[in-house]
């Protein structure tokens, strides 16, 4: 018992960590100087006008994102930063103009449950395993080894266990009956 | 005249499914089967006068008939002929009834194919069949009539949506319909089977090659799709995790997990409850995703379908909801099988864990999906939830998934030993670090794509190695390596069809990792003569010409020359299409394509255009191709498992089984 939660609690950290370096993985560099449609479009690209749903401002035609391009760009000449301008926005025009909702208030739900989810089902569906495991498997579980689980006795023995040997005789054996 | 001939083909075929459904049920409970046969000719003519009314519909599109609505909407005199026939799915109602056609078409060849094999089942599958049928024909009947009049007559249609005229788009529709309603199958013969209480394996053993064939054509859609993103919708990539996109992805991931759980019911008679779940879920995961698109209840780019027929289809998703629940819990006592696993390293666990991950992205998807609803419900504010929040949420998911995929088919049914699994997969874990260190010394330093490559190498040798092991078994009996390969897979085409899936499903995430991790693209704008460059490629801007197209276009076009390391490599032309019409613009960009990269420029049509001056948008998107080129090794892997048997393997499949049954000790 002691055994398997160690193990059950070196994947669940190993989870977290993953989750918690993707989360980390892109952070953009602030942009600087003479703006550029690179520029502009680096902090567009993760904008939403409220009128052209679903659609980036980096890829929108319209003349409202256009003008919010030039906004950007004005934004952009006189020194501010990404967040400066993204809280602009978000200001005028709620938190939907943001491409991910933010990490605070309601909207932490978002990002909370899927990994709240996969967590606790992890913890579930692990504690099913559990219990599913035939009585007497255990001991082979902690050897992991099937010559260690036959110096244990067959006293409890599961139905035998094919081989991939077995699956390759199989295959053998179908090569002649052909 | 002709309209009224086709609507009337519509409430004919309502009546018919309306009566089946009453028929078979009064037949089974009188158990008086001269009803059940009546139900099943009932359910089987919808087909015909379904194919009726498409054909009438056709005919209406092709003739301009403006004096019914729905050709107003979707064509125009100047349309070429093929573009009016697909126009019967180019708008809601028409492609309700094209909808229609294809689960009218599934249900009655599954009916009439399984008749005497699942003869039980038959009164329970027509029900359920005609359920889902009511309700679709009722949409189009009552709701959404194709057939409908225009109350004045106008000169001219407004034509095609003009993302709608692509190749792309023509394919793309039909396949993600025939996906959708294929699934309706296995649905039926689940809920036959509850209802009935037979719930050995049965209705499993008679889906099997039918939730296969769904699922293909769903995977196809999906393919096709990002193909026709890609092209037309110009902003240099496939997928955009937009909520259509999601709701026919997320049906996917169900089936998916479905086509895999049930290896263990077949071969263990295990976890009966959860198969049933997993198609019932797919079932309603396609509903809900039909939902999504019509109702237009999420925004999304493909909002060209919307109608008020949302709350219709919510009702419906209710009521199947809790009417396959209801079944579910009632025969909850006959569906416990004695699972018992005998040890978490084994074929058995390695399928659960595999179920765990697919429901973890589902359930991502769906939450992300549906989280503006909820928020607006209960903050009041709308917000997006757009790629960023999926990639970082689904991307861990995925790559363990890959992960499995190399290690699971090593593991056997029952138990496996830590040991050989470990020798079997050291090798190949050390040659993918050694390609990774590599990678790393040319200067790829993303270590999220490092990992990523390293997981997709491993899991590639491990695969196919798992055809060398067969194929040398072959060959040591004296096969040639081509012969001892195709033996090999025709012998099993299930378990080495999946295996190619496999290696399809780690080329594209070659490809995707590629193209998501390092992805370059720059805008800028060019006088005639100046050139702009990106990466390896320098581009030559020489100028834009302007000229009406067919179909009320006016198309400019650019003219650029592509160098890489001073050689010329491309001519490309780029252009904007304006349907000056209706005003709507088209972006078409110009690619070249290689196996390392595509090359994708496009002009960016919310800045003036002159003969002299145009703005730009260019993306270099490595390793793009390998999305495509594996999403085609995909397709073939399910065409290997799916395809159906001809008669001698039949035969043959038989006797050898009747011979393994004799040699086998009691």
């Amino acid at each position: 018992m002691n055994h398997t939660f160690r193990r059950f609690a070196t994947g669940i950290s190993l989870l977290f960590l993953l989750l918690a370096i993707f989360l980390l993985a892109t952070v953009p560099a602030a942009a600087q100087e003479p703006v550029s449609d690179d520029e502009v479009n680096e902090i567009a690209r993760n904008l939403y006008c409220p009128t052209c749903e679903n659609t980036p401002l980096d890829a929108c035609p319209t003349q409202a994102c256009q003008d919010w391009r030039d906004e950007i760009r004005v934004q952009l000449s006189e020194g501010r930063t990404r967040q400066e301008i993204e809280q602009y926005f978000v200001e005028r025009h709620g938190a939907r103009v943001l491409a991910q909702p933010r990490f605070e208030g309601f909207d932490m739900l978002v990002w909370i449950l899927p990994i709240l989810a996969v967590v606790v089902g992890g913890f579930i569906f692990w504690r099913y395993l559990r219990d599913l495991r035939a009585p007497g498997s255990e001991a082979d579980e902690r050897l992991g080894d099937d010559t260690a689980m036959m110096a244990q006795g067959s006293a409890q023995k599961p139905p035998p266990a094919p081989d991939e040997d077995d699956y390759i005789s199989r295959i053998e054996k179908e090569v002649r009956e052909e | 005249m002709i309209a009224d001939l086709g609507y009337a083909a519509v409430l004919f075929a309502f009546a018919a499914v309306i009566y089946a459904a009453i028929a078979s049920v009064y037949g089974a409970r009188k158990d008086d089967w001269r009803w059940v046969e009546s139900a099943r000719n009932a359910v089987a003519i919808t087909f015909p006068l379904i194919l009726l009314a498409c054909g009438l519909i056709i005919y209406l599109l092709l003739t301009n008939d403006f004096s019914v609505l729905y050709v107003t909407r979707v064509t125009s005199t100047e349309m070429p002929a093929y573009l009016k026939v697909t126009a019967l799915w180019g708008g809601q109602a028409g492609s309700l009834l094209f909808w229609n056609l294809l689960l009218a078409a599934f249900t009655t060849a599954a009916m009439l194919r399984k008749w005497s094999d699942q003869r039980p089942l038959m009164p329970y599958v027509i029900l359920i069949g005609s359920i889902t049928q009511i309700f679709f024909l009722g949409l189009v009947a009552f709701v959404e009539n194709p057939f409908a009049p225009s109350l004045v007559i106008p000169p001219e249609g407004q034509g095609l949506n003009p993302l709608l005229r692509h190749p792309g788009m023509i394919i793309h529709p039909p396949m993600l319909y025939l996906g959708f309603t294929g699934f309706t199958v296995p649905y039926t013969f689940a809920m036959a089977a509850l209802i009935t209480g037979k719930l050995d394996d049965g209705w499993i053993r008679t889906t099997r090659r039918w939730t296969l064939v769904a699922w293909l054509f769903l995977s196809l859609g999906l393919i096709l799709g990002g193909r026709w993103a890609y092209d037309v919708l110009g902003w240099g990539g496939y997928w955009a995790w937009d909520p259509v996109e999601n709701a026919s992805f997320i049906p996917w991931l169900a089936g998916t997990a479905f086509l895999h759980s049930v290896m263990i019911q077949e071969k263990r008679s295990m976890f009966k409850v959860w198969n049933i779940i997993l198609v019932v879920l797919t079932y309603l995961l396609v509903i809900y995703g039909t939902f999504i698109v019509r109702s237009g209840v999420i925004s999304s780019v493909h909002s060209f379908a919307q109608s008020a027929v949302g709350p219709l289809f919510f009702g419906f998703l209710s009521i199947m909801t809790v009417f396959s629940v209801y079944w579910l819990m009632r025969r909850r006592e006959q569906l416990s099988s004695p699972n018992e696993l005998q040890s978490f390293l084994s074929r058995e666990s390695a399928f659960l864990l595999n179920n765990f991950v697919f429901m973890g992205i589902l359930f991502a998807t769906f939450w992300g999906t549906n989280y503006p609803l909820i928020s607006e419900l209960v903050t009041g504010e709308k917000i997006t939830v757009g790629p960023p929040f999926y990639n970082k949420v689904t991307g861990p998911l995925f790559a363990a998934l890959l992960l499995l995929m190399g290690v699971a088919p090593l593991t056997m049914w029952y138990r496996s030993s830590a040991r050989r699994i470990g020798m079997a997969v050291r090798w190949p874990a050390l040659v993918a670090l050694v390609t990774v260190v590599g990678l790393f010394a040319l200067g790829i330093r993303n270590w999220a794509a490092l990992l990523g490559l390293w997981i997709v190498t491993f899991s590639f040798i491990l695969t196919v190695l798992e055809f060398w092991k067969g194929i040398r078994a072959r060959m040591k009996r004296g096969e040639s390596p081509w012969a001892a390969f195709s033996n090999l897979i025709g012998r099993d085409r299930r378990r080495y069809g999946g295996y190619w899936i496999h290696l399809g499903v780690l080329v594209m995430a070659f490809g995707i990792i590629g193209s998501y991790f390092y992805q370059q693209e720059t805008q800028i704008r060019l006088q005639r003569g100046e050139s702009a460059t990106l990466g390896a490629y320098t581009m030559a801007f020489n100028g834009v010409r302007q000229f009406p197209g067919p179909d009320d276009l006016l198309i400019k076009e650019a003219d650029l020359n592509v160098f890489k390391d001073g050689r010329q490599v491309a001519e490309l032309n780029p252009r904007t299409e304006l349907y000056t019409r209706t005003g709507q613009p088209m972006t078409i960009p110009g690619v070249r394509s290689t196996v390392s990269d595509d090359f994708y420029v496009i002009m960016v049509n919310w800045e003036t255009v002159t003969a002299d001056a145009a703005t730009f948008r260019l993306y270099v998107n490595p390793l793009i191709n390998w999305v495509w080129a594996g999403g085609f090794i995909f397709i073939i892997g399910t065409l290997i498992a799916a395809w159906p048997d001809t008669v001698e393997q039949k035969v043959t499949a038989a006797s050898r089984a009747r011979r393994r049954a004799a040699t086998q000790p009691a």
